[in-house]
């Protein structure tokens, strides 16, 4: 671990003032190339765990995984001791790929530019032509292996998840997730083998933030994805809560089956479809199984920055989040099934597997909302979004009709990057009147 | 009437519907207890089994034309498909397997014609008289990336 030196994260944030109210974002935040810069510096190579790959697809030694810290191509591998090694995916002499491929089994890595070799924990073992030919050429006679290598980082596998980073300034996974976090990871992948289902790539036209916020939006569930309320899946009445842990960069939101639920008539009292006539032609699509033989039927679980497990119904699935530019980001998703599962219950995973992912029942919307977003501020820069529903703090709440846990993003991100909060930022009421008065005018 | 023939005319059919409408009559492409599915390439030949669109019966498909007509939100788009001649790949009397390549276009609201997938459908088809039915189709892409959501199906 001698190269873990990690990454010096620069100091400079972007001249940017933030409201100190969490209930604003500005909309530079979504467009602004410096920003998008500074994000790579100090949210993806700074202190944070980011999610690599599934320690299920690094079964054996050889297995290795491309995979990203943000922009930054990594390699994740098992090596014959067993262990999980990770260390940059960028050739120590002149940069380019060491693998090209997305997943693999390898004995070792040899660039194809000039046949540099690097064993599975990206030590550099080997430089073609080092002696020279005939005695001519070469590399100079000081030049020593041990001192060339891509930056290794530190792993972190929790219930079978890869977290890495370039950063020695933070602190284990465990404490980085919490206890409440880490207890609802254990409940959908704890004592169980997850085998990989698929796996799916989502190119979205925005901002990685903007998906970041959908995810930890549980306001917007059962309103703007309507296959859940028109075949009566997930209704914000159903019992459920929110989790956002203390930094308000991690949450979850489930819910859970209301065994003492009555019909409520909130929905149809927000001129939202509730109650329809469709019916499923083949209603075996939602005929599940307890996951783990709870009562909950939906867990979103999100890590800062860019991680998301999900169980809904009995679809499981991991998705990483990779920024690629400013209105740019690739959405991985990785279905899983468990080794425990019966023939039955896999078939239920499969069918499910329609709910998620780029066509997903309840998903297919969220690939087109941060478009319509990063459309729909383009002029605005410096206006702002409003974050108002359930309070303005960023904390647990038995109500999913809240935007606490997007407040809780946003605090963690204003943090991680380093913007002050301003008081002369205008709050929500100023900029009510301010509107008032151009409407006016 | 040759297999050949009766599986292109088919999928001639099966394309200017999802294109052109009616959406609704997709489903009467398939077989009672069919199996259609979407994937990729790297799953397809790593046998990895789910799908973006999965179904076990035609009952699933016209699910899928159901909630896309009247639960999911998209912006409004429109495909072209672009079909390659039908492989015959084995004919065991009506029971037919085939391979089509295809590319399909598409047109998302006032926005330019993008290519938005190619890859191959990899059928197995019963055809009687003059009439072929798909028992299995697995939509093949070719990339593993979908651009912003995959609506309409392929």
């Amino acid at each position: 671990m001698d190269r873990l030196t990690g990454t010096q994260v620069s100091n400079r944030a972007p001249d940017r003032s933030w409201p100190r109210s969490l209930t604003r974002v500005p909309y530079w935040v979504f467009q602004d190339e410096s920003v998008y810069r500074a994000e790579q510096d100090r949210i993806f190579h700074g202190p944070h765990w980011s999610y690599l790959c599934l320690e299920a697809e690094l079964a054996e030694p050889g297995d290795f995984c491309a995979t990203f810290i943000g922009e930054q191509p990594v390699l994740v591998t098992r090596d014959v001791d067993g262990e999980v090694y990770a260390f940059e995916n960028r050739c120590a002499h002149r940069g380019a790929l060491i693998a090209m491929a997305d997943h693999g089994k390898a004995r070792d890595f040899t660039c194809v530019y000039h046949a540099w070799t690097y064993n599975l924990q990206g030590d550099l073992t080997a430089v073609a032509f080092a002696e020279g030919v005939g005695g001519k050429g070469g590399m100079p006679p000081n030049f020593c292996l041990s001192d060339h290598g891509p930056r290794k980082l530190r792993i972190a596998v929790v219930h079978g998840l890869v977290f890495g980073t370039l950063s020695n300034d933070l602190p284990d996974i465990e404490e980085y997730l919490g206890e409440e976090i880490l207890d609802r990871i254990d409940r959908v992948l704890g004592g169980r083998k997850p085998v990989v289902l698929g796996r799916f790539a989502q190119r979205l036209p925005n901002n990685w933030k903007l998906y970041a916020e959908n995810v930890r939006d549980s306001y917007h569930a059962s309103i703007l994805h309507l296959f859940f309320t028109t075949f009566g899946i997930n209704r914000l009445s159903q019992r459920g809560a929110i989790i956002v842990d203390e930094s308000g960069g991690h949450h979850v939101s489930y819910s859970a089956i209301d065994r003492s639920a009555t019909e409520s008539t909130e929905y149809r009292d927000q001129n939202i479809r509730s109650d329809s006539e469709y019916r499923l032609a083949d209603p075996s699509l939602l005929e599940g199984f307890s996951e783990v033989g709870d009562d909950v039927t939906l867990q979103i679980l999100s890590v800062y920055p860019g991680f998301v497990l999900q169980q809904i119904q009995n679809s499981v699935a991991v998705r990483q989040i990779l920024p690629r530019g400013t209105d740019d980001t690739l959405l991985n998703w990785t279905y899983l099934g468990f080794e425990s599962d019966t023939e039955e219950q896999r078939l239920v995973r499969m069918k499910q597997s329609n709910l998620v992912g780029p066509a997903g029942y309840v998903s297919m919307e969220d690939g087109g909302i941060g478009g319509f977003v990063q459309r729909g501020i383009a002029g605005a820069s410096d206006e702002y979004a409003t974050l108002q529903m359930g309070g303005d703090t960023a904390e647990s709440s038995e109500s999913r009709v809240t935007e606490a846990s997007v407040r809780g993003f946003w605090l963690a991100y204003r943090e991680s990057m380093g913007f002050v909060p301003d008081d002369d930022a205008p709050l929500p009421e100023i900029g009510e009147h301010e509107r008032t008065r151009v409407v006016r005018a | 009437m040759d297999n050949q023939v009766a599986i292109a005319r088919a999928q001639a059919r099966y394309a200017r519907c999802i294109d052109d409408g009616p959406l609704e009559d997709w489903p009467s492409f398939f077989t009672e207890d069919c199996h259609y599915r979407v994937t990729t390439a790297d799953n397809y030949a790593r046998g990895l089994p789910a799908g973006l669109i999965w179904a076990d019966t035609r009952g699933m498909l016209t699910d899928r034309v159901s909630a896309l007509k009247e639960a999911n939100i998209y912006e409004p788009h429109v495909y072209r498909h672009m079909l390659g001649q039908p492989a015959i790949l084995s004919e065991s009397g009506g029971d037919v397997e085939s391979e089509t390549p295809f590319f399909v276009l598409r047109v998302t609201g006032g926005g330019p014609t993008d290519l938005f997938a190619s890859g191959r459908y990899v059928d197995h088809y019963r055809v009687e008289g003059d009439q072929a039915l798909l028992r299995e189709r697995v939509v093949v892409c070719d990339s593993k990336e979908i651009d912003t959501l995959l609506a309409l199906p392929l």
